[in-house]
């Protein structure tokens, strides 16, 4: 087996096949700008229930990131949301 | 009723307008009546491969715009009694022609014709809506690179989005040499990727170059390209047709590889 991965590492058309296994992810993940808009509203919504939050500066996207399994990468949302005044809660 | 096939790739270069040439053809050989149609509006290239560039009176937006009955915009290829081609308008651009109205013309030559083959341009903008508007089914040209195929992934989930019925895969190109040495995907490989069904591998070969050159489509003669294109004409039409075997050349040696490349 280690042999046999030794051609394998080196083989250009494995390189390839396993480069685009990566990157076809994120491509299929890719969400239309209208739901990601959507979704942005939605979490804009949700979070300013609790506290006030700085929504100019609120950014949300989809990432890759390990996961825990044997997968490898799977997509991710990521959401970034400062938070303008935790200590004051929206009644 | 006809059917209507588009030839699509999303990626440019990838053999699209030589494979609906040849597919054409390959049909028109195995008695189908067929019309191809290229949608690729200001750079019309099928009429070259197919060698008809001096016959061309009016184009695809001539009929569209009513400027002529379809009759007189069909070219019959003399060669092939059953093949026909609309030609694409060279001076024109792609908001020409809408995709209602391809949708209508495709439907309108269905009565007449057994096979309607769209030739699409490269892309994903208005050209390919247009030639996919119509169709019943789909065949992805890809070649075995990276470039190509996510290209053709990007290609097979529009059209899926497009709700288009049935989408089969040519993996065009392929050079059995460099698959045999790992340095090219293999057929199997694009197939894992994009798992979407194949339905023919076409090898890098010479003579399409020089079949290109006269203007003389390749499909049914007795090189590799010719066989493999004949091949996928009679799964077209619901053969089951085994695949070729592209590594005639292949010894002891090859076998060797391949057993490494199942570990």
């Amino acid at each position: 087996m280690v042999f046999a991965d030794f051609f394998k590492k080196k083989s250009s058309g494995n390189v390839a096949k396993d480069r685009l296994k990566l990157v076809l992810v994120s491509d299929r993940a890719n969400c239309s700008p209208e739901i990601m808009e959507q979704i942005k509203n939605d979490i804009i919504n949700v979070i300013s229930k609790y506290v006030e939050i700085d929504v100019e500066g609120l950014d949300i996207k989809i990432t890759q990131t390990e996961s825990e399994g044997n997968n490898g990468s799977v997509p991710a949302l990521y959401a970034n949301i400062p938070i303008r005044d935790l200590r004051n809660p929206k009644e | 009723m006809g059917e209507v096939i588009v030839i699509t790739s999303g990626k440019g270069g990838v053999g699209k307008t030589t494979t609906t040439a040849n597919v054409g053809t390959g049909l028109a050989k195995l008695n189908k009546k067929v019309v191809l149609i290229d949608t690729d509006i200001g750079l019309r290239n099928l009429d070259v491969v197919l060698g008809l560039e001096n016959r061309i009176v009016y184009n695809l937006v001539d009929v569209v715009e009513g400027n002529c009955r379809i009759k007189q915009a069909l070219i019959k290829d003399k060669r092939y009694p059953n093949l026909y081609l609309l030609p694409s308008a060279q001076t024109r651009d792609k908001t020409s022609v809408s995709p209602e109205q391809m949708k209508k013309l495709a439907n309108d030559l269905r009565d007449e014709f057994d096979y309607i083959l769209m030739d699409c341009p490269a892309g994903i903008e208005q050209g390919f809506k247009n030639a996919i508007a119509g169709a019943d089914s789909a065949l992805v040209v890809t070649t075995p690179e990276v470039s190509a195929v996510r290209d053709a992934d990007r290609i097979i989930g529009l059209l899926e989005a497009n709700e288009m019925k049935k989408t089969h895969l040519i993996v065009n190109r392929l050079r059995t040499d460099m698959v045999k040495r790992g340095d090219m995907m293999s057929a199997a490989d694009v197939v894992e990727i994009l798992a979407v069904e194949l339905i023919g591998i076409v090898p890098d070969d010479e003579n399409i170059v020089v079949s290109t050159n006269q203007g003389e489509p390749l499909v049914g003669n007795e090189t590799l390209a010719g066989q493999a294109y004949m091949n996928i004409c009679r799964r077209v039409i619901g053969e089951d047709v085994p695949y070729l075997d592209l590594n005639n050349k292949g010894g002891l040696m090859s076998k060797l590889s391949n057993l490494f490349k199942k570990n």
